[in-house]
């Protein structure tokens, strides 16, 4: 199914958690809404739902409007960050609660339901209690529970919040495929940018109540459209100076070319630790710089890179290249940045 | 309840009557007539007996009424009364605040007994209440000829109010204590002694401010009660005018002798007490839970 | 503090030390209390049933005017007991989901029945439904009598019993989330599916434990229902009233049999009430 979303605005006594919002979703997509505390992602999800009614705007889903219709009529799976299982029935109840308010005959029930527990790798444990289960298995229910009556999008908000790190990015994998198995358009919401960019088709990445950008994991990553979106989305370098030539901002021994900004202008200037080039040995449009400090961290290191002048930038490099280079505290390397994104300050 | 707030926008609106309680909540006129049901059933059952109280008691006017509260009958009454309280509540304070101590800060087998055993008054009807001194101090009973050798008297004297009253009372402080202690866990007072604090020192300095709300109410409340037992004192007492008569016993012999406008004067006081006790509980709840809710700092995780 | 010490001894600590002090001093304290105010009284009572043989005992709570005594307190008991369910849950309903003005009063009201001395309260209400009262009046023309019959005695009973009701539903209510609510909707469910599936039986644990705590309160009630009742024995007479009536004539025995009685039943809804209040924490302690 397909979403259509136009102008969408909602506020709660004046604060605005929606702001103008539009964009489109095509069916079977995998949209991830990235975004910190308080962006509005939450409510936006929530007024796709139907549990909150828009301020102003529209709302198609599949061409037909629906901005005004109850939870009830629209047919949406929604999976709420602590589950909200019902904490009295057996799984299967609760996977089997959609067809039963729908008056599906037993037999057709059964038959849902165990396909489901299959699908969520729960077979076995239908009566159990939701008390008597994890909290990763309680999520696989909840979205089992979300399914059961073949919405014709899935909505999960902060579907994996509340739980551990390892079982976090096991659900992330399985999510994943689940999504490649069933094809329902599946919108979530999330402040996990490495969740949204690992499993995403397409991610919103949203700040105060509006979308500042729209785009494929590697656009957002690669080419971050707004200084929020470069400073949210990975990790970031910047530099704010003034283009003192034509088309050039320099930074200490460092040349950004910038092109269409006036003299004067002060910019920002936004480079990622794994774009920083760095060698032992002097290469063409290399400045010379000395490493202050080393970190480990996992599979690459840190390093912090001392370009002169009170100047120092951040570079990732990976393990085995930092040992193979022998790059240790103090001594001299050669760095080069080979992507930076400008924006104009003002 | 969230507000509305319109879009003062050029796109077309939409007709905003309901809020988002209302999205998943029943339908206008469910609401008001459940509401209805209930508000009729706490007037006709709760609001206007009280008002009866105060209506009969002055209905011979402010001086009749300061007449009935201050004939020597009465007096003696009201000072019996203080007395009991004077006596029993604070006896129980101190047990509620041991046995809460224990129960929450504690584990250890037979707890579920002895939180039983607390709570038996509740059930035990306060007639049997009574009736347990007696088998016990009564001429009867099973000290009674001591006692009468000795002439001292229990049963049909003060001593024996006193104690059937500390016995129908004395839950009180403990169930309200209790679950606030339980409540606030063990990690305070654990987090005192590791940093040295003697048991009377964590005691008064960390876990009394914590529960300082609840054993107020407590206190009204065992006091409430303390002051306005009746089936446990009307055994006891003997019904002795001018002498073993508490407020509410001296309240039933006017009534049972027809002077009701009197009875009620005299019953408004226990009913005036009544009243603030249910004041001061309210404000008790509004303290204790914007205590509460100051000390859990949960972060949402950006549901807005 | 030698006593403490040796009752600490009594409870060995085995891979614990007890963190905190105070184990011994308030366990001492608590225990020493109990049985002086409780234990003691009550083992009496135990001891003067059995000065009477079974026989006598027997013979002592099936007399005619003892039986009906028991069917009018258990009976209207229950029946109050009854109708405050109902209402009591209606009332914790309105006071957790509605506003509206005056709430604040309307819920520390609630708790009247319990600071208000069961004597005002007996008299309060007599005057109340008497023929000339304020209600008795109205009701008269509709042929109906309250005072002096059963059924005042259950009005007296549902006004001591309500707040048991509402104040053990109110915190279930309370602790409900929203989300759940939200879940049944998107899964489809209408609005009175919801009520009657989903939160209804969550708090069907509170309501029964709410009706067990005001059956059993409600009981050995005296001092609202004699002066409402009129004391006819055999007709109007509650049990409490009889007990006091033997102790009078010095009959012991006899009223010990009826109020022995009367606690094993009592016992009995307190252990109900405390499985049930098991449940509640079981089910509550889930996510």
């Amino acid at each position: 199914m397909s979403i259509a979303v136009r102008h969408l605005t909602k506020k709660f006594n004046g604060f605005t958690a929606v702001d103008d919002v539009s964009f489109n979703v095509e069916t079977g997509e995998l949209i991830a809404i990235l975004g910190p505390s308080g962006s509005g992602k939450s409510t936006l999800l929530r007024i796709i739902a139907g549990l909150e009614i828009p301020n102003t705007g529209e709302i198609h889903l599949t061409g037909i409007e629906t901005t005004l219709s109850s939870p009830q009529e629209r047919n949406v799976g929604f999976v709420f960050q602590h589950y909200a299982l019902f904490k009295h029935m057996t799984l299967y109840e609760n996977i089997a609660f959609a067809l039963k308010v729908r008056k599906v005959s037993r037999s057709e029930i059964t038959e849902r339901v165990n396909e489901l527990l299959e699908l969520v790798q729960l077979k076995g444990l239908e009566h159990r209690y939701p008390s008597q289960i994890s909290g990763g298995q309680r999520q696989r229910v909840a979205v089992a529970r979300a399914l059961a009556a073949r919405p014709r999008v899935l909505l999960l908000d902060e579907p994996f919040g509340a739980l551990d790190a390892k079982v976090r990015e096991e659900l992330r994998k399985w999510i994943l495929q689940l999504h490649e198995q069933t094809h329902v358009t599946t919108l979530f919401v999330t402040h996990d940018q490495h969740e949204a960019l690992e499993i995403a088709n397409k991610i919103f990445v949203m700040n105060k109540g509006r979308i500042e950008q729209e785009g494929t994991p590697r656009e957002i990553f690669d080419r971050p459209l707004t200084p929020f979106v470069a400073e949210f989305v990975g990790e970031s370098n910047f530099i704010e100076a003034e283009v003192s030539e034509p088309h050039l901002v320099r930074w200490g021994p460092i040349n950004f070319s910038v092109n269409g900004y006036p003299l004067r202008e002060k910019m920002r200037i936004y480079f990622r630790p794994n774009d920083v080039y760095v060698s032992s040995a002097p290469e063409q449009n290399h400045v010379k710089a000395t490493i202050a400090k080393t970190r480990f961290k996992g599979p690459l290191i840190e390093l912090t890179l001392h370009i002169g002048e009170g100047k120092h930038v951040i570079a990732h490099v990976p393990k085995g290249v930092s040992f193979t280079s022998g790059f240790t505290e103090g001594s001299e390397v050669y760095v080069g940045i080979t992507e930076y994104h400008s924006f104009s300050k003002s | 309840m969230i507000g509305l707030q319109y879009a003062a926008g050029k796109l077309p609106e939409h007709d905003l009557m309901v809020t988002r309680s209302s999205r998943l909540s029943e339908p206008r006129w469910v609401r008001w007539i459940v509401i209805g049901i209930s508000l009729l059933f706490v007037v006709v059952f709760l609001a206007v007996p009280l008002a009866l109280v105060f209506v009969k008691a002055f209905e011979k006017g402010t001086e009749a009424y300061f007449m009935a509260v201050t004939t020597p009958d009465a007096l003696a009454a009201i000072k019996l009364t203080l007395l009991t309280a004077a006596i029993a509540v604070p006896l129980n304070v101190v047990f509620g605040i041991s046995a809460a101590w224990l129960i929450a800060k504690f584990n250890f087998p037979g707890k579920n007994v002895l939180t039983t055993l607390i709570d038996l008054p509740f059930t035990v009807s306060p007639v049997i209440s009574g009736m347990l001194f007696v088998l016990l101090f009564g001429l009867q009973g099973v000290f009674g000829r001591w006692l009468d050798e000795h002439n001292v008297k229990i049963i049909f004297a003060v001593p024996g109010i006193v104690l059937s009253t500390i016995f129908a009372t004395f839950p009180f402080v403990a169930r309200e204590l209790i679950p606030i202690m339980q409540l606030s866990g063990t990690e305070e007072e654990e987090a005192a002694v590791v940093l040295g604090a003697s048991g009377w020192k964590t005691f008064f300095k960390v876990t009394l401010p914590n529960i300082k709300w609840g054993l107020m109410y407590g206190i009204i409340v065992c006091n409430a009660r303390a002051m306005g037992e009746f089936g446990a004192v009307s055994v006891v007492s003997g019904h002795i005018r001018g002498a073993t008569n508490t407020i509410p016993l001296q309240a039933e012999i006017l009534y049972n002798e027809y002077h009701i406008t009197a009875a009620f004067s005299v019953a408004s006081l226990l009913t005036f007490l009544a009243v603030v006790t249910l004041i001061i509980k309210k404000v008790a709840e509004i303290k204790i839970r914007r205590q509460a809710s100051t000390t859990n700092s949960q972060s949402f995780t950006g549901t807005l | 503090m030698a006593l403490a010490k040796a009752i600490e001894n009594i409870f060995p600590q085995r891979r614990k030390r007890r963190v905190l002090p105070g184990f011994g001093l308030s366990l001492g304290f608590t225990v020493f209390y109990l049985s002086l105010i409780v234990l003691t009284p009550v083992s009496m009572l135990f001891l003067k049933t059995f000065d009477l043989t079974w026989a006598q005992f027997y013979g002592s709570i099936t007399s005619a005017r003892v039986l009906a005594s028991f069917r009018l307190s258990f009976g209207t008991a229950f029946a109050a007991a009854s109708v405050n369910i109902i209402f009591g849950v209606l009332l914790a309903w309105t006071l957790v989901r509605y506003d509206f003005p005056g709430k604040r009063i309307v819920d520390a009201f609630v708790d009247l029945p319990f600071a208000l001395p069961t004597a005002v309260a007996g008299i309060t209400l007599t005057t109340l439904y008497a023929g000339n009262g304020w209600f008795g009046q109205y009701l008269e023309i509709f042929g109906i009598r309250v005072d002096y019959t059963p059924l005042g005695i259950t009005v007296a009973l549902i006004f001591i019993g309500l707040p048991f009701v509402v104040r053990t539903v109110q915190p279930v209510l309370e602790a409900m989330e929203l989300d759940v609510e939200e879940a049944a909707a998107s899964l489809g469910a209408h609005r009175w599916y919801i009520v009657s599936r989903i939160i209804f039986p969550t708090i069907r644990p509170a309501a029964l434990t709410g009706f067990a705590l005001a059956f059993a309160r409600t009981l050995g009630e005296y001092g609202s229902v004699v002066f409402i009742a009129g004391n006819m024995p055999m007709k109007t007479e509650i049990s409490t009233l009889l007990i006091i009536t033997r102790l009078e004539q010095y009959d012991y025995p006899g009223a010990t049999a009826i109020a022995v009685t009367m606690l094993v039943a009592s016992f009995i809804l307190l252990l109900i009430i405390n499985v049930l209040q098991a449940r509640i924490n079981r089910k509550a302690s889930s996510v």
